[in-house]
């Protein structure tokens, strides 16, 4: 029997109240941004939101919850744009859409930082049995090596097995946690060259051997290539995630006929970058038709969610779709859910 | 294939002081007046006595105002300043059936959009823009031109919830624009831009824009003068495509870039009139005359004088008021010094911008 767990991928929408004051007590400029030195005035107001996200998430009935990633102000990058010998630079494009974040240019070794553990600290004394719910999230290295620019390394495969050790390092400093969920979309849009598809799995291992907690490798905005697909099928993980909303999921598909997958995975169903919101049916059906097309495997877990972070949502859309999660994991009734 | 019409000549003033003539006008946004920002709160307020009736005179105040603050710059052409409209898709979907608001999402940073979502299939409900350009045209006393979002952005900047693809969702909003463009030049609106943006940030659609070009200009005369703005994105992806648009004019942002480049529309030749954005939007600082006229004879490398339009980057809303004035000022002064330039013989057609040997 597969378990079904109704979850999140992280990076939150911000509530709506939370937009116009932290933009208040912050500014709108690059300068303004989260450092990791905010004072108490804007850390509160973070604490304050990230309660009413776990609660949004707990009370759904999601079986994982997330710290929320409110503070990311820089998305996926978030974790190098505040490192003290990272320079968060000018402005770019957020992989193919109309979101923006600041460049971190890599300025010198990239050691502890802990900032993402102070987070998942504070979400660990609000979540109801943390050691058994509390979901972190981080980038996978590749998507983060992707998204950084290199101003101290010098070598492209330095720089990548840097970054892995930088993440590792973090991940030892989580408090208890269930899933580690390492996103990498930069698999999918802008895939690793010869070299660096060789070292995938090796970095991937190296974050996901300082935790005990279940390790997911998600991907979206597509289906991965085929080299790129059998290296990351050598990383000792527990499940990979795909993208089950993009149109090119019968790849998807053709990568797990032929290269197998993990004994478990993390399905994309609901769109994450549209505001239409599916039903409990829509999104079970999706989930039955990805287990029909590979009948030679049965899960032990599959782990539902958006296909994408959910930032790209309104706040109702995204409570809305947290909602139908729930209910095609079999944890809410489906008549419940007002999608 | 461009428009064949010669419709720029009707914009020329009669007591134009030169022989040559360099077409200047805006893209269209303005900085709003302080107390324009707060009326627009103010009627918000349960507890304030300010409401849409006031705020319509306050919206009539602030067109007045700003139209004539174009015309004393001496700009051939003028707008209003934009100053009714909240944001470039918002204030659209607003108006458009189909279209519904769920709340702000992230742009980046702290920096949020209304993005709109077509939650049922649009269609065209009251007018946008007609109001808007009959009360401009009767306080000006220049042309008016009319800036409206084109159909590619209102589609790409919106979640599409009822349409299967988002092509088919730009075709049917392009046939709203044109019924748009049509009421408008029923009023008397001789001149048009329209704003697409959202081409720089995905260029690989440029065939979709031009298709949807096709529709909006469809059944409009050809005396009317079709422009179309584009800003901020890799142009080598959208050239030598455009060409094939059917418009008068084509609007682009390249002082920002230091005209880096301006060479990619040097060949193949450039089909429509260019309109050349000559100040930067993104600099708080006024560039002087003898600066801006460097920057237009980079115009002249791509097209001769009289298919050029003289332009800022961009919308001038984000600058504080009197820089977006001095912008202007001395975007007309510098046209005017190199029109006479132009006559005397003093700029070399063949190589307008020396070379640095």
């Amino acid at each position: 029997m597969t378990e079904r767990v109704a979850t999140t991928t992280g990076l939150l929408p911000l509530p709506d109240p939370a937009k116009s004051e932290l933009s208040d007590l912050k500014g709108h400029q690059k300068h303004d941004l989260i450092s990791g030195t905010e004072g108490e005035e804007i850390a509160g107001a973070y604490a304050e939101y990230r309660r009413e996200v776990i609660d949004d998430q707990q009370s759904a009935g999601l079986d994982r919850i997330t710290e929320g990633q409110l503070r990311w102000d820089d998305m996926l990058a978030h974790p190098l744009t505040t490192h003290d010998n990272v320079d968060p630079n000018g402005i770019v494009r957020y992989y193919d859409n109309n979101n923006f974040y600041r460049d971190p240019q890599v300025r010198g070794d990239l050691d502890f930082s802990g900032d993402v553990a102070d987070e998942l600290d504070a979400a660990a004394e609000i979540v109801d049995d943390p050691a058994d719910s509390l979901q972190a999230v981080l980038p996978g290295p590749y998507s983060l090596f992707d998204l950084a620019s290199d101003e101290h390394y010098g070598d492209d495969a330095d720089f990548f097995g840097a970054i892995a050790d930088f993440l590792a390092g973090e991940v030892e400093a989580f408090p208890a946690h269930k899933t580690l969920t390492l996103h990498e979309p930069s698999l999918v849009e802008n895939p690793p060259n010869e070299d660096l598809v060789e070292r995938l799995a090796d970095a991937v291992d190296t974050v996901a051997s300082e935790t005990d907690a279940d390790v997911v490798v998600h991907t979206y905005f597509g289906a991965l290539d085929e080299t790129t697909y059998a290296h990351l099928m050598d990383a000792d993980v527990e499940a990979l995630g795909f993208d089950l909303v993009a149109g090119d999921r019968d790849e998807t598909l053709s990568n797990i006929t032929e290269f197998g997958t993990k004994d478990a995975a993390a399905l994309g169903i609901a769109d994450g970058q549209n505001t239409l919101v599916e039903s409990a049916d829509t999104l079970e059906e999706r989930v039955e038709w990805f287990e029909d097309q590979i009948p030679v495997q049965e899960f032990d877990r599959l782990y539902l969610s958006t296909n994408t972070e959910p930032f790209y949502l309104p706040v109702n859309k995204h409570r809305a779709k947290l909602a139908a999660i729930a209910a095609a994991a079999g944890n809410v009734d489906a008549e419940e859910v007002t999608a | 294939m461009s428009r064949p019409a010669d419709n720029r000549a009707q914009f020329r003033p009669d007591d134009h002081p030169n022989d040559s003539f360099l077409l200047t006008t805006v893209v269209g946004s303005y900085p709003k007046p302080k107390w324009l920002n707060r009326a627009d709160d103010l009627v918000d307020d349960a507890d304030s006595k300010f409401d849409e009736e006031n705020l319509q005179e306050a919206h009539d105040d602030a067109a007045r105002v700003i139209t004539h603050e174009h015309e004393r710059c001496g700009l051939d052409t003028v707008v209003d300043g934009e100053v009714r409209r909240n944001e470039m898709v918002e204030y659209f979907a607003e108006r458009i059936d189909g279209y519904e608001f769920n709340g702000p999402v992230k742009v980046w940073g702290h920096n949020y959009f209304d993005k709109p979502s077509v939650s049922s299939e649009v269609a065209y409900d009251e007018p946008w823009l007609v109001d808007e350009f009959e009360f401009t045209n009767n306080v000006a006393s220049k042309p008016v031109k009319v800036p409206i979002t084109g159909p590619y952005t209102l589609g790409n900047w919106a979640f599409n919830e009822a349409y299967d693809t988002e092509e088919e969702l730009v075709y049917e909003l392009a046939e709203l624009v044109n019924i748009e463009i049509e009421r408008l030049v029923d009023a008397g609106a001789q001149y048009i831009q329209i704003d697409e943006p959202a081409l720089a940030t995905t260029p690989d659609d440029h065939a979709i824009v031009g298709e949807a070009l096709d529709r909006i200009v469809s059944g409009i005369d050809e005396d009317v003068r079709i422009g179309l703005h584009v800003c901020y994105g890799d142009y080598s992806r959208i050239y030598p495509e455009l060409n094939d648009y059917p418009v008068d004019e084509v609007d682009l942002e390249l002082c920002n870039g230091n005209y880096e480049q301006i060479e990619v529309f040097t060949d193949p030749e450039f089909v429509p009139d260019l309109a050349l954005g000559v100040v930067d939007v993104h600099t708080a600082e006024v560039e002087p005359v003898d600066e801006i006229k460097e920057n237009i004879k980079q115009g002249l490398k791509v097209v001769p004088p009289e298919r050029l339009t003289i332009s800022p980057d961009c919308g001038l809303k984000l600058l504080p008021r009197d820089v977006a004035y001095g912008k202007m000022e001395n975007m007309v002064e510098a046209t005017r010094q190199v029109e006479a330039e132009l006559d005397s013989g003093e700029i070399d057609l063949e190589e307008p911008v020396p070379t640095a040997d």
